[in-house]
């Protein structure tokens, strides 16, 4: 093992996912170092969500190796993957609309609390997944509307519970797809300053359009077009270089005056 | 927590008094065809709370559910056929059967979803069936005769009629106690959630397909135990029980009454089975001034008015009748 494999918490090699005639993923190798946060930006179809999938478990890639923690997770189910520490949250929110706030992170707590064989107790009465719940809802500023149905809540406050109940799986790394999807500038201010306290304690794998919070907190970048990297780098670098520019952030720039 | 006297409150007291007090009424006015009626009421009642847990809760529309009521019935058919009268034997057996049964259709239809989950707890469901027809030794679709009740050592006499209804409708309460118990435990969220959203739960750590099947094969256990009340009561097991009309017949009494609510489907049970009787009596009463004689012919339709009743509640009701009593509760 050489030192640079020591703190690589999830590595990535040669993943390949095709669709068809379309390469999604194109032999895509990648460390995410622990500890850091992880962005990666490309264009609209670039492959970001897929990769995600396979990470997560919900993708079966078509070669190539996922390893987290110096372990092949490659052909692990999802929830054995999420169970290992390994948490996302989805860019099309995806939650459980009927429950509550609270109902729903004390799920996620539930899920890593061992087996759910328990059919008598009241498991809204059970302390053990109440508490945890209420935590990780403070976390990301939800404690206030904890009692509130999901189906209640505004599309800001759904992308904050995403982050919630990943947090209450206890993770060790959080997959973020597009945490920020479709949020006004203050709701993604505050999800900016909820990830900048997370990236403290989590390794963050982070998806994003937002280029201004991709940038603001970003330890590391990879660009990926069409399933490929094209840079991976400090954002200092990626910001300098120039078939970057040229390949999406120009567009970016230009797109947005 | 919450005011007691809310109108769902005051419905479901007045429903368990009124089951209560059924035999002595009937007893009272000499009508015992009040006690037979409201047997089947309450027997298919526990079938469809069984269902309510896996479709209510669960979210599994199982389209094969008669199918259990079936294979209680013929376990107390065929054993007492067989000579074994005892209700030690027949009972557990009618249960054990039925989760076995179940064990084997969830095991194959909980991996597929939506219309494939449907059609295979159909498939399965015909396929016992047309095993039930084909049974010539156990009067193949003519069905069987059940001379003798379940015999329980002297302890407890089902021939009573009114000790039978008692002991249904206590079986009841306990099956409904326990789908409560069960749908709020950490068990009854993993289903609930994977109701909800399945894929979330995978993601957040769940695997869900165990849980599902468990849930699956205890519905079906209990309802295997309903149909061996439902022999017991009919004195008569035929294929017929299991026909997939008889499942859709379950389906509407959940449907109905409410999903994913305690008593709906009893409170389903009690109007659909009333209606069935009460209709053709209704529409035989209002048609015999304007069509005399005719009016006979024209109750034989009385279907015609139940499926308009069924679709107003589906499309107003979301939540069925008890959902009207609770309020808009869900969506």
């Amino acid at each position: 093992m050489t030192d640079a494999r020591v703190d690589t918490l999830l590595e990535i090699d040669g993943l390949t996912k095709r669709f068809g005639g379309v390469i999604a993923s194109d032999a895509i190798s990648l460390g995410v170092r622990k500890g850091e946060l992880h962005a990666i930006i490309g264009p609209n179809g670039a492959g970001k969500t897929t990769l995600i999938g396979q990470l997560a478990g919900e993708i079966a890639p078509d070669a190539g190796r996922i390893s987290f923690e110096g372990g092949d997770v490659t052909t692990l189910p999802t929830y054995r993957r999420s169970q290992i520490g390994l948490a996302r949250s989805f860019q099309i929110t995806s939650l459980f609309l009927d429950f509550t706030a609270l109902d729903n992170v004390a799920l996620a707590v539930q899920a890593h609390a061992g087996h759910s064989f328990h059919f008598w107790r009241s498991a809204r009465g059970e302390a053990d997944l109440r508490v945890p719940a209420r935590a990780a809802l403070a976390r990301v500023g939800l404690a206030e509307r904890s009692d509130v149905l999901v189906s209640n809540l505004s599309h800001g406050e759904h992308r904050q519970l995403e982050i919630a109940m990943a947090l209450a799986t206890t993770p060790r790394m959080l997959l973020l797809d597009e945490p920020m999807a479709g949020m006004g500038p203050e709701e993604s201010a505050r999800m900016v300053k909820t990830l900048r306290e997370l990236k403290r304690e989590l390794t963050i794998l982070l998806i994003e359009h937002d280029m201004e919070a991709v940038f603001a907190l970003a330890d590391r970048i990879t660009v990926l077009v069409y399933g490929r990297i094209i840079a991976s780098g400090s954002p200092e670098a990626i910001r300098a270089n120039a078939e970057v520019r040229q390949a999406y952030l120009g567009e970016q720039e230009q797109a947005h005056g | 927590m919450i005011a007691l006297l809310t109108p769902r409150n005051v419905v479901v007291a007045f429903l368990l008094l009124l089951l209560a007090a059924v035999p002595i009424y009937a007893a009272w006015t000499g009508n015992a065809f009040l006690v037979t009626l409201f047997t089947r009421i309450i027997i298919l009642g526990m079938a469809a709370t069984t269902l309510n847990l896996i479709l209510g809760y669960g979210g599994m529309v199982s389209f094969g559910h008669a199918v259990y009521l079936g294979i209680g019935g013929y376990a107390v058919g065929i054993l007492a056929y067989e000579g074994v009268t005892t209700g030690f034997v027949q009972w557990p057996l009618a249960i054990l059967v039925s989760a076995l049964f179940a064990l084997i259709v969830g095991a194959l239809s909980l991996r597929t979803r939506g219309v494939y989950f449907i059609m295979i707890t159909l498939a399965f469901a015909q396929l016992l069936y047309y095993f039930g027809v084909g049974l010539d030794r156990y009067g193949a679709d003519d069905g069987l005769s059940i001379r003798q009740r379940s015999q329980f050592a002297g302890l407890i006499n089902l021939s009573d009629r009114t000790l039978f209804y008692y002991l249904c409708l206590a079986l009841l309460l306990v099956t409904i106690y326990l789908t409560w118990r069960l749908v709020n435990s950490r068990f009854g969220m993993v289903i609930q959630g994977s109701r909800s959203n399945d894929r979330r739960m995978r993601a957040i750590g769940f695997p869900t397909f165990r849980y599902r099947l468990t849930a699956f094969v205890i519905a079906g256990a209990i309802c295997g135990l309903a149909g061996a009340l439902l022999a017991n009561h009919t004195g008569f097991i035929s294929p017929a029980t299991m026909h997939w009309t008889r499942s859709g017949d379950l389906i509407v009494m959940v449907v109905l009454g409410g999903m994913a609510s305690s008593f709906g489907p009893l409170i389903g049970a009690l109007v659909l089975l009333s209606l069935e009787e009460a209709l053709p009596i209704v529409i035989r009463a209002a048609a015999s001034p304007l069509f005399g004689d005719a009016a006979v012919r024209i109750a034989e339709y009385w279907q015609i008015v139940l499926g308009p009743l069924f679709l107003l509640v589906v499309l107003f009701a979301r939540g069925g009748i008890d959902g009207l009593l609770a309020g808009a509760r869900r969506d």
